[in-house]
């Protein structure tokens, strides 16, 4: 694969915005590492080999609490459980890009997807090699830097894992104002706050995400069988 | 603490990740047509999860003890109000954990 000049200008300028994304974010999630008690060269690793934003900030979580391998895999299916549906979306795409796409796939987060999935101008395997290996180093760059800030200056101000809560708050309200259907929304938060008060902080995850499963699912019955006496 | 348990769970994380990336192309790579409930629950699973882990997050919050939960009151509104106004992620992230430092350092003492 030979690339030209004109193919790095190109996913430099279209990488720009996730490039500040990353940095900020991953410099935020080796931060909060750090102050964990994990330093440099697990902020490094995560970063390699998870390659999932939300799901590291959700995972310092499970680490520092020690949390069991169950909990950690259940989560990880259900906070990344996105990515079946951008992999769906994507495999005419990919179809001939050659012996690089098992790295495609595998590099395919929120941010590269949104590049790839949105690109029409040509079906350019350089060119999504190029913007899924940017990304993929902005995202290391920024969480080891982060990591490193932590060690150097011993920088974790009391407060600082706020940043986790406010990512998701707003992706939350992201997804809240870009769509017209709140339910989902309302019964995720709702199942999460009952079955917070039942099961208690330690093991409120794994009966929150099987409510909310089944919850959808009713609801989806239900509607299905509300739109049908509608129509008859 | 970083310990071997920790490596386990760092493990199984990106295996189940990698194989959620893989399993699309494994699965539906052919001609077959992904089932409706699978394509329903791909639209509906992340807001609801997204509203989970905002809940998680705030899980060690108590409401009976000093400061009740307040400045993580203060820091979600300035979150959620800044990111209706601007809807611009960093912002609202950036400003919104350094409100929350301030107060729980400062402020909330």
């Amino acid at each position: 694969m030979k690339l030209t000049k004109s193919d790095i200008k190109r996913a430099v300028k279209a990488t720009f915005p996730v490039f500040s994304g990353y940095i900020v974010l991953g410099f935020g999630f080796g931060i909060v590492l750090h102050s964990k008690g994990f330093g440099v060269l697990w902020a490094f690793l995560m970063s390699l080999f998870i390659y999932a934003g939300s799901m590291q900030y959700v995972a310092i979580d499970l680490l520092s609490g020690g949390a069991s391998v169950i909990t950690m895999a259940i989560t990880t299916v259900l906070v990344n459980a996105r990515h079946l549906f951008y992999g769906i979306s994507m495999i005419d795409k990919y179809k001939d890009v050659g012996k690089i796409k098992p790295y495609l796939i595998f590099s395919l987060t929120d941010e590269t997807y949104s590049l790839v999935c949105t690109d029409d101008e040509n079906n350019n395997p350089k060119y999504y090699t190029l913007v899924s290996l940017f990304n993929h180093f902005y995202w290391v760059l920024g969480s080891t830097l982060g990591a490193a800030a932590g060690t150097l200056f011993n920088f974790s101000p009391k407060g600082i894992d706020f940043a986790l809560t406010a990512l998701f708050v707003t992706v939350f309200v992201e997804q809240w104002l870009s769509s017209k259907d709140h339910i989902a929304a309302i019964t995720g938060v709702a199942a999460s706050v009952i079955c917070l008060v039942f099961f208690g902080a330690e093991s409120f995850l794994i009966p929150s995400m099987l409510v909310i499963t089944l919850a959808l699912t009713v609801l989806r019955f239900v509607r299905k069988r509300k739109g049908e006496s509608e129509n008859a | 603490m970083p310990d071997l348990h920790s490596a386990v769970l760092v493990g199984v994380c990106a295996l189940i990740t990698a194989a959620l990336r893989f399993i699309p192309f494994l699965v539906f790579g052919g001609k077959r047509k992904t089932p409706a409930f699978i394509t329903y629950l791909g639209k509906v699973l992340p807001f609801a999860i997204m509203g989970m882990l905002v809940v998680f997050c705030l899980k060690n919050v108590s409401v009976s003890a000093y400061p009740h939960g307040i400045p993580e009151l203060i820091g979600v509104v300035t979150v959620a109000l800044l990111h209706i106004w601007k809807r611009n992620t960093l912002l609202s992230i950036v400003a919104g954990t350094a409100v929350y430092i301030l107060l729980v350092n400062f402020v909330f003492i």
